[in-house]
């Protein structure tokens, strides 16, 4: 059995990790002294013939220590839970060096669009694969998402990334690899009778492989004379879903592959 | 026959009733009581068949595409040579949750026992409006039949979940389901006008119909407890209605509320459902905590610790019930600000359950403790909830809640609320209230047996979960193995299947204890746990009508030990202060 998370690939993912252990200290101790206490009374207070109970209708000032800590515990760890969550997830958390790549989800597949040498999504030398994810390590990528037909959800558990895909909406979604390797994009929202099959294949280059797979790319699609340009719209790189708004979809089907 | 009692309240106590028929007696009745007894039995035989579904669903977890024992049972379009289909799989997942959501703890929390109890313990002579009580069973029947018959039709059940997320839900063309989604919303929506009737009565009944002397003060918490339920559940399940309602027409008629393409909004619909499912998360937990407060007190001979903190924290759960419902929705796409708000309100809620925790501790401390069956449900039912509790805090750090949303330490958080928390206070009541119901008691040895399997191997096929999710198992997969991080923790969803099949077995010791006390148990008497409140003051079962002697309330609802009161340890709520010593309250 299983009793930690996976390895941590993501710059971030120690924030969320350290998230992890400091709930589950805190909480182990609530767990401990209420499971304890709970046996040691069914002990200690036992029926006992011509014994009986003690009898009280409680205790304000215990009541008020056991309101007051779990409140203030609670919410100090809401207000630092609040900030890991801007950092991670803000709408403008992306670093503005990232690399930005768009993903369209739909049943039951990946569809990654690259921005290409110019690193400009929407241009002509965009390209995608399906099922396979590229990128390098030790550099932010910010993930255009999005989905064509049900909801998806976009999960990398080493780069403790998860977002829904939402038809729609193109969702902002940043992480940062410390690690080259292999991995996989699962599915993690119920999309119909493939969920359970919906992965993706990961690659983290070191940024001169990247390059070197970027070009290998173009250059076999010029090759075989294929489009490289899938329609992608212009707008795609500063275009923001506001999250309750709804957003001209884009559409990347017409992908070459 | 005809029984007239002083009647101080205004009320008629005891109707003048003729001999009636069979079936105005026990299928057609309006008494409370035969209605919450008949919500008995719809409810633990939908229990039965969600049991059934979940098993189903674990031998395909266990063994991947291995024909099921008796296999050959299931048509072509679920199970080809015994072997589960992908889209049947998913309709077991949706329908094993909408049946126990809905169907069994619902039924069983609301629809038994707020129907039972509130006229007995709040000294009335029946419901309000009897006949809306009828019609909330007989809405309720249809609803469950509907829900089970969507099997049997083309396409199968519904496919999209208990929470049937939007478009998924919406379009056929996606989901591979058409009238069986369709089933699925009719079932919920007669099912939210059961409760919606249900909770106009109870809260009906609550306010005007208490016995005199049965001050807000005095009620028990099993009644606070219901009567605040059913305020939720007025409050929600219309919008759970609604957005039901456009969910179909988006199916049928063409709307497109939730469906993007001519700009509808998938999260609209996941807004609506959560609005309504946080709330009725506490529906399915408020009433447990009501009989666990009680069983408690009863068990330790205590009255309950903070009464007071308790009615408040009831309070409390329902009013911020309302508020954090975007929790659910942190990584949906829904602006990341939202997030942190509901995340702080979030952390808010969990403050109350923490207060009732202590409570019951309280309660224990200095007890003198009887370890009877529902004692130990009770004893179980807060150690259970104390992880699902605390689990909670976990998904409630939105990021946090990145890792573990939709893996399977959801599904075990799920498990220990409603299952450890919910069912065991289930249990706890059954086997509490069973001889007031039917006269007779449950068995006492072979239902501490029930418990200690029951709680056993709960632990071994739920607790195991939790680490499944850590390892970032995601939830609702018809086949784990191809993942390279899930692919070796088969041998954990063995052991998980193995206890499953084990806790299920479990069920079989009940059922013949339940039947068989039916009509083999022990004569109870009016009141076998030495027990305060009304209910226990009139003969087991009550007569028609409740009463022989109308009930006046002089005490609070759990003075047990009083010191004043030396002969028993015991005082119950009617007892006239000038038969028995003074007493305080
Ligand atoms: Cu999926
Ligand atoms: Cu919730």
């Amino acid at each position: 059995m299983n009793w930690s998370l996976p390895e941590n690939i993501a710059t971030y993912g120690g924030k969320i990790d350290a998230l992890f252990w400091v709930i589950t200290i805190v909480t182990g101790i609530a767990f401990v002294l209420v499971e304890v206490g709970i046996i040691w009374f069914c002990v200690k207070y036992r029926r006992r013939e011509g014994h009986r109970a003690y009898y009280t209708h409680g205790s304000k000032s215990l009541e008020v220590l056991w309101t007051a800590v779990p409140a203030l515990a609670l919410v100090a760890l809401g207000v630092y839970s609040a900030s890991v969550w801007a950092y991670i997830k803000g709408r403008d958390a992306a670093p503005s060096e990232s690399l930005h790549i768009a993903v369209s989800a739909k049943q039951f597949e990946w569809n990654v669009t690259y921005a290409g040498a110019d690193e400009v999504l929407g241009t002509s030398d965009d390209f995608s694969t399906r099922n396979q994810l590229h990128f390098p390590v030790n550099r932010p990528i910010l993930v255009w998402l999005e989905a064509e037909d049900v909801l998806h959800s976009f999960f990398i558990p080493q780069l403790r990334v998860k977002q829904d895909a939402v038809p729609g909406m193109t969702i902002p979604v940043w992480f940062e690899a410390t690690k080259t390797g292999d991995y996989q994009i699962g599915c993690a929202e119920l999309c119909g009778l493939g969920h359970y099959r919906m992965r993706a294949r990961v690659t983290i280059h070191e940024p001169a492989a990247y390059e070197a797979w970027v070009g290998e790319q173009i250059a076999a699609r010029a090759a075989s004379g294929e489009p490289t340009v899938v329609a992608a719209s212009a707008d795609l790189g500063n275009d923001v879903g506001d999250g309750t708004g709804q957003h001209a979809g884009h559409d990347h089907s017409a992908g070459g592959m | 026959m005809a029984t007239i009692v002083a009647e101080p309240t205004g009320i008629p106590v005891v109707e003048e009733h003729h001999e009636m028929s069979f079936i105005r007696k026990y299928i057609f009745s309006s008494d409370h009581k035969v209605i919450g007894i008949q919500f008995l039995f719809l409810s633990l035989f939908f229990l039965l068949v969600g049991g059934l579904l979940a098993m189903l669903m674990r031998w395909q977890l266990a063994w991947p595409g291995r024909p099921m024992p008796f296999g050959g049972l299931f048509p072509e379009t679920m199970a080809p040579d015994g072997i589960m289909l992908p889209e049947f799989y998913i309709s077991l997942v949706t329908m094993h949750g909408t049946f126990m959501v809905f169907f069994a703890i619902m039924l069983l929390l609301v629809g038994v026992y707020a129907n039972y109890l509130i006229p007995l313990q709040i000294g009335a002579p029946d419901m309000a409006f009897p006949r809306l009580n009828m019609l909330s069973f007989w809405t309720a029947v249809p609803a469950g039949l509907i829900a089970l018959a969507s099997f049997a039709v083309e396409g199968g059940a519904a496919g999209a979940g208990w929470t049937s997320y939007a478009p998924l839900s919406g379009m056929p063309e996606y989901s591979g389901v058409s009238m069986g989604q369709q089933m699925w919303i009719v079932s919920l929506v007669l099912l939210g006008l059961s409760s919606i009737l249900g909770s106009t009565n109870y809260i009906t009944t609550v306010i005007n119909m208490r016995a005199p002397g049965m001050l807000w003060t005095r009620m028990p918490l099993t009644v606070w407890a219901l009567f605040i339920t059913a305020i939720l559940g007025l409050l929600a399940m219309p919008v759970l209605s609604g957005g039901l309602i456009m969910l179909l027409f988006d199916q049928t008629i063409g709307t497109h509320f939730f469906l993007p393409e001519t700009g509808g909004q998938p999260l609209l619909w996941q807004h609506l459902f959560w609005f309504f499912g946080h709330p009725e998360v506490y529906i399915l937990i408020l009433p447990a905590m009501g009989f666990v407060s009680e069983i408690l007190s009863a068990g330790s001979r205590k009255p309950v610790f903070g009464y007071k903190a308790m009615v408040g924290a009831i309070v409390a759960i329902a009013f911020l019930g309302f508020i954090v419902w975007g929790h659910h929705m942190f990584q949906s796409g829904m602006n990341p600000v939202l997030g942190t708000s509901f995340m702080v309100s979030t952390m808010v809620i969990a403050v109350p359950s923490a207060i009732k925790t202590f409570n019951w501790m309280g309660t224990m401390w200095r007890g003198n403790l009887h370890f009877h069956t529902p004692m130990l449900f009770a004893i179980g039912f807060v150690m259970l909830f104390v992880i699902g509790g605390l689990s909670g805090i976990f998904m409630a750090s939105a990021p946090f809640d990145i890792f573990i949303h939709d893996t399977y330490f959801i599904v075990a958080h799920i498990h220990y609320v409603l299952f450890g928390g919910a069912l065991f206070a289930i249990f706890a009541a059954i086997y509490y209230w069973f001889p007031k119901m039917f006269g007779r008691m449950m068995n006492d040895r072979w239902g501490k047996i029930h418990f200690a399997l029951t709680f056993i191997f709960f632990n071994l096929a739920f607790f195991p979960m939790h680490t499944q999710g850590l390892a970032g198992m995601m939830r609702r997969l018809y086949d784990t193995s191809g993942y390279t991080h899930t692919a070796d923790l088969q041998g954990t969803h063995l052991l998980i299947t193995i206890s499953a099949f084990a806790l299920f077995a479990t069920g079989v010791i009940f059922a013949i204890n339940f039947f068989g006390s039916m009509f083999r148990g022990e004569k109870a008497p009016p009141n076998p746990w030495n027990a305060t409140s009304l209910e226990w003051q009139t003969p087991s079962p009550p007569k028609h009508g409740n009463w022989e002697q109308a009930p006046v309330v002089y005490h609070g609802p759990h003075e047990y030990s009083h010191p004043d009161v030396t002969d028993k340890d015991w005082l119950a709520q009617n007892e006239r202060p000038d038969v028995v010593s003074p007493a305080g309250h």
